[in-house]
C-alpha cells in the first residue's frame, strides 16, 4: 500500500495518534437536494466526522440496501448530475477532512477515467471508493490515480481469499474497506463477528489501514469496531434522519446528533 | 471484418473473461469467491463425461432435444421467396431455449453443493425454466421479477408459483428486468454461501457469458447439421433476436467460422429515433452494467436508461459482451426491429404456418422478412435459418390487445 501522497492516510494516522479510530461518514450527493447536501456534510464535519464519503447517485446501486437506494432515487429524481459531485466536493473540501467519493464504476467510465480523476483532484477530492471495481479490472484507475495523486479504496469481504486480500491491500491507497458481513449497506442489529477476523487477515496481508463498513449504526457498534479497526464507516444511519424528517432543517439537526453519538462511539463512548 | 487470427473466430471468442475489450468482472469483491468457485466447477464439469452425459440425457428425456427444424414455405413467400427454416426451440419443455442453460446451471449447482437458486426474469421464461429445474432437482428457488413485468406476464408468475418457486416483485428503480438483476445480485451477495445465481443470458460477470453460451451452443450445433442434411448446404444467413443475447449466441456459435452471415435483431420498440427502444448495440454505447463491460443504453452521465419493447424478454438496456465483440470485429450484424414490424411477423407466422411464436422470436422473423426481401432485390434466393427461440402462449393476451382480438367488454364483465 503506497502512502506517499495520501490525504486519507495522513488523516487516519493523525486520528490514530489520538488513540482512537476514525469516523467515516457517507451521504449521497444531491440528497436531500444539492444545497442541503452541502449543509448536511458541513454538519457532519462539525459534529465529528473525520473522513467524508460522498456517494455519486447511480441508477443501479447493487451494493446498497433500501435506505441508501431510496436516498439515491430521490437525488436522481431531483435531477442531480455527476458534475454535481465535483461541485459538492469543492464546496466541502479544504477543512482538513478528506473528501472521498464513493462511486459505482460506470459513471466514471462514461466521464472518462483520467478526466474524472483530474477534475476530482482539482476540486480538492481525496480519492475514490469503488464498490464494483476490483483491482483486477482497474488498470485505468491505477494509472489515473497515480497521475493525479488520489487515494483508491478497494473493498475486501469475508469471502476474500488470502491472495485477494494481498492483491487488494497492494492496490489500495488510503485504506482498505472491509465489508463487515456478506451483504449490502443498511443498518443491522449487530456487526458481524467476521469483521474482526477480516481486519486482522487484511492487516496480515499487508494493509496498513483498514476501515470497517456495512451495518454500523449505533455508538456501541462503533465503539466495538473502533477497538480493532482504523476507522468505522457509517452510511445508512446518517442517511435515515434526512429521509425520515418532516423538514430538511429537522433532518440536518437530527443528523448532527446521530453523528455526535457515533463520534463519541469511536472514542470508546456509548458502550 | 477484422481478421480473427489463427484458429478463426471460434478460437478467438474463447472462454472469457474477455471478448476483445468487452466482458470482465465488474462486481463487488464479495462475489469474486463465488464466481471463482463457479468457474472452477464449470471448467471441471465441461470435460467430465459424467456431467456432459447427464446433461445430454436430460436434454433427450426431459427437454425434448434435439429440437426439430421446420421449413416454412408459406411464410417464406413474404420473405422475397427466400428459403426460410425455423429452429424450433419453441418446442422445448417450458417453451423456450432458456431450459438449455438452466439445466446446465442446475446440475452445476448440485455439484458445488448449494441448495438454493435465485434468478432474474423479464418475460418470465427464464424464471419458469429455473423454477422447473428447481422442482426437478429439489432446490429452493427465488425468482426476482420487476413489478411491471409481473403485471405484463401474470400467467408466468402463476406458473412459477405452481412449480414451487417464490416470486419477488421488484419495486426499486424502473421496476423492470434490470432492477430484478440488481435485486438478485443483492440477494447473492448476502446468501452466497448457500445460493447459486442462475443467470439467464450471456451477460453478467465472467464466467456467465462463456458458460451460458456453451450451454446454448447446442442450438447451433444441431441446426447446422439439420440444415446441411435438409438442403445439402449451409444456410446463407442465420437470424436471431437479441435481448441479452443467449439464443442468438447459441445459434451463431456453430457458424462462426463458416461463410454464413450472422444477424442479430434487437428490439427497436417505437423506433430507435424515438429513444423508446431496447436496441443496445444499435443505439447504445460501451460501458459497465451488471458485471460486464459491453454496450448499454445510458445517458451522458452513465446512468442506465430504461429500455422499451413490446417484448418483455427483449426489454433490457444491456447485451452480452460477446455480442459487443462480434459487432466490433464485424463478424455479426445487429439491427433494430420495431414493435410494429415484430407484431406483423408474429401474426404472419401464425396465419401462414400455424405456429404462434414468442414476441421475442417474432423480431427474428421480421428480420428474416427484411433479409429475404433484400436478397431478392439483389437477385438472390437466400436460405435463412431463424432461431424460433420460444412459443407465444405467454403472449396471447398482449397480441390480442395489439390486434384488437379480445372482446374487452366481455373480459370486463367476466372480471366484474
Ligand atoms: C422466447 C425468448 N426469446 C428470447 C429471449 C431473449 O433472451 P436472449 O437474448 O438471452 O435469448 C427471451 C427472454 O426472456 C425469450 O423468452
Amino acid at each position: 500500500m503506497s502512502t506517499s501522497t495520501s490525504l486519507t492516510a495522513a488523516r487516519l494516522d493523525a486520528v490514530r495518534a489520538e488513540g482512537r479510530a476514525a469516523l467515516v461518514g457517507y451521504l449521497p450527493v444531491g440528497f436531500p437536494d444539492p444545497a442541503s447536501c452541502v449543509t448536511a456534510v458541513r454538519t457532519m464535519i462539525d459534529a465529528g466526522v473525520d473522513v467524508v464519503e460522498l456517494g455519486v447517485p447511480y441508477s443501479d446501486p447493487v451494493m446498497d440496501g433500501v435506505v441508501i437506494q431510496a436516498a439515491v432515487e430521490r437525488a436522481l429524481a431531483g435531477g442531480v448530475r455527476v458534475a454535481d459531485t465535483l461541485r459538492t466536493v469543492e464546496a466541502v473540501a479544504g477543512t482538513g477532512v478528506p473528501i472521498l467519493v464513493m462511486t459505482y464504476w460506470n459513471p466514471v467510465v462514461r466521464y472518462g477515467v483520467d478526466a474524472f480523476a483530474r477534475d476530482l483532484a482539482a476540486a480538492g477530492g481525496a480519492g475514490l471508493i469503488t464498490p464494483d471495481l476490483i483491482p483486477d479490472e482497474a488498470d485505468d484507475w491505477l494509472t489515473a490515480s497515480d497521475a493525479h495523486g488520489l487515494d483508491r479504496v478497494f473493498l475486501v469481504a469475508p469471502s476474500s481469499t488470502t491472495e485477494r486480500l494481498a492483491l487488494t491491500a497492494r492496490a489500495s491507497r488510503g485504506f482498505v474497506y472491509a465489508a463487515s458481513t456478506m451483504g449490502v449497506t443498511g443498518t443491522r442489529a449487530s456487526v458481524g463477528t467476521q469483521a474482526r477476523r477480516l481486519v486482522e487477515d487484511t492487516r496480515r496481508a499487508g494493509a496498513e489501514r483498514v476501515c470497517v463498513g456495512l451495518g454500523v449504526s449505533t455508538p456501541a457498534q462503533a465503539a466495538e469496531v473502533a477497538e480493532y479497526a482504523d476507522g468505522v464507516i457509517v452510511g445508512s444511519a446518517f442517511v435515515r434522519p434526512l429521509l425520515d424528517a418532516a423538514s430538511v432543517r429537522d433532518g440536518v439537526a437530527e443528523l448532527g446528533r446521530v453523528v455526535a453519538g457515533l463520534a463519541d462511539g469511536v472514542r470508546g463512548g456509548g458502550r | 471484418m477484422t481478421a480473427p487470427g489463427p484458429g478463426g473466430f471460434e478460437t478467438a471468442a474463447g472462454s472469457g473473461p474477455y471478448f476483445g475489450e468487452f466482458g470482465g468482472r465488474f462486481v463487488p469483491e464479495a462475489l469474486i469467491a463465488a464466481l471463482d468457485e463457479l468457474e472452477t466447477a464449470y471448467e471441471k464439469a465441461r470435460s467430465d463425461p459424467e456431467f456432459t452425459g447427464e446433461l445430454a440425457r436430460l436434454h433427450r428425456t426431459y427437454t425434448g432435444r434435439p429440437s426439430i427444424i421446420t421449413e416454412v414455405p408459406r411464410f417464406a413467400r413474404h420473405c422475397g421467396d427466400a428459403r426460410v427454416i425455423l429452429k424450433r426451440e419453441d418446442l422445448n419443455h417450458t417453451g423456450s431455449h432458456k431450459i438449455n442453460n438452466v439445466l446446465g446451471q442446475a446440475l452445476l449447482t448440485k455439484r458445488i453443493g448449494k441448495t438454493r437458486v435465485i434468478a432474474e426474469t423479464g418475460a418470465g421464461q427464464h424464471g419458469v425454466a429455473t423454477a422447473t429445474a428447481a422442482a426437478l432437482f429439489d432446490l429452493e428457488c427465488v425468482i426476482y421479477m420487476g413489478e411491471e413485468d409481473t403485471r405484463r406476464q401474470a400467467l408466468n408468475v402463476a406458473r412459477m408459483r405452481l412449480l414451487g418457486a417464490e416470486v419477488v416483485p421488484v419495486r426499486t428503480g424502473s421496476h423492470t428486468l434490470k432492477d430484478a438483476i440488481n435485486e438478485a445480485l443483492r440477494d447473492w451477495v448476502t446468501n452466497v454461501e448457500t445460493t447459486n445465481y442462475v443467470f439467464g443470458t450471456v451477460g453478467g460477470p465472467h464466467p456467465f457469458p462463456a458458460m451460458v453460451r456453451d450451454f446454448q451452443r447446442i442450438i447451433g450445433e444441431e441446426a447446422r447439421a439439420q440444415v446441411l442434411e435438409l438442403t445439402g448446404a449451409l444456410p446463407d444467413v442465420v437470424a436471431a433476436c437479441v435481448g441479452g443475447g443467449s439464443n442468438a449466441i447459441g445459434i451463431f456459435h456453430a457458424f462462426l467460422d463458416d461463410p454464413v452471415r450472422l444477424v442479430g435483431f434487437e428490439a427497436g420498440g417505437e423506433g430507435v429515433e424515438t429513444g423508446r427502444h431496447a436496441a443496445t448495440i444499435t443505439g447504445g454505447a460501451p460501458g459497465v452494467l451488471h458485471g460486464a463491460r459491453s454496450f448499454l443504453l445510458q445517458d451522458e452521465d452513465g446512468q442506465t436508461i430504461e429500455s422499451h419493447s413490446i417484448s418483455a424478454g427483449l426489454d433490457y438496456p444491456g447485451v452480452g459482451p460477446e455480442h459487443a465483440w462480434l459487432s466490433s470485429v464485424g463478424r455479426a450484424e445487429y439491427r433494430p426491429i420495431t414493435d410494429a414490424a415484430a407484431m406483423e411477423a408474429f401474426l404472419l407466422l401464425s396465419r401462414t404456418e400455424g405456429i404462434i411464436p414468442a414476441i421475442e422470436s417474432a423480431h427474428a422473423l421480421a428480420g428474416a422478412i427484411q433479409l429475404g426481401r433484400e436478397a431478392a432485390e439483389a437477385g438472390r434466393r437466400d436460405t435463412i435459418l431463424v432461431n424460433l427461440s420460444g412459443r407465444g402462449d405467454k403472449d396471447v393476451e398482449t397480441a390480442g390487445r395489439w390486434f384488437g382480438l379480445l372482446d374487452e367488454q366481455a373480459l370486463r364483465e367476466e372480471r366484474a
